[in-house]
């Protein structure tokens, strides 16, 4: 049986060619956790070869600011690759940390996941 | 009467702050604090015992982080909270802007913005492995 911190962090679905990522955890705080998200989203860049990512938080309660270095990082890596994140539904208050850290001008942020999936 | 700060020493270990996290939310939760406030002094919590327990103590297991906090005043009233670790502290006026254009990409430095931004007041003090937070509660409307 596998311990719980290695549990698959992400739900992922492929529409068209977009890679569309749903979070399992309503807290994104957890230094491990934050750690096992990030390698795989990593990973769906650099092992499925995903270009186009749509972040879906619409399970999303808490996010902290060592969450959003893995996004910062995995957006870095699709500009390697010349692909794009997008991200999308997520509630008024993560979007005010997005704002108060002006990532909200960083990243492409769509209102929900029809959106998200027309704007690539 | 002056209301006496409860103490608590947590080891450095985020699930346990994250414990200590929960015990402060049902407390708030059972004065009326509004669901806005509690994720903003959650988010602030977050950030200032995982700055004291990675940056300060490393994550070194024979390190402690000591907690003092109190609520005053009528229900939803104000929250106070000293943090302090063990490690060697730090100039917060060293920390470079995350926001600006050549930082944006640069990992450090948001955590204490968002400590700004959600509680009334921070503070650092000593040579600053302490910080001191308040956060005066909306009146529920």
């Amino acid at each position: 049986m596998s311990s719980p911190a290695r549990r698959r962090r992400l739900e992922v679905e492929n529409i068209g060619d977009v890679t569309v990522v749903n979070f399992v955890d309503k807290k994104i705080l957890d230094e491990q956790n934050i750690q096992i998200i990030g390698d795989e989203l990593t990973s769906l860049v650099d092992v499925q070869g995903s270009k186009k990512i749509l972040l879906n938080f619409s399970n999303v309660e808490y996010l902290s600011s060592a969450a959003l270095g893995k996004l910062i990082t995995l957006n870095k890596k699709l500009q390697q690759v010349a692909g794009k994140l997008i991200l999308c539904h997520i509630n008024d208050s993560i979007i005010e940390v997005f704002e108060i850290t002006k990532l909200d001008k960083f990243f492409k942020i769509k209102k929900d996941e029809t959106e998200g999936l027309n704007s690539f | 009467m002056a209301v006496p700060f409860i103490e608590v020493t947590l080891p450095s270990d985020t699930t346990e702050a994250r414990r200590f996290q929960d015990t402060i939310e049902q407390q708030m939760i059972a004065r009326k604090v509004g669901d806005r406030d509690i994720f903003n002094v959650r988010l602030a919590l977050e950030e200032a015992l995982v700055n004291a327990i990675k940056h300060g103590n490393q994550f070194d297991p024979n390190k402690r982080v000591f907690v003092k906090y109190r609520f005053l005043g009528d229900i939803p009233g104000i929250f106070e909270i000293e943090i302090m670790d063990q490690g060697p502290g730090f100039d917060p006026s060293d920390v470079p802007d995350p926001t600006a254009v050549e930082n944006l990409e640069r990992p450090c430095g948001r955590g204490l913005m968002l400590m700004r931004h959600y509680m009334t007041e921070v503070e650092y003090r000593g040579s600053g492995n302490e910080v001191v937070m308040s956060k005066v509660f909306h009146k529920p409307s």
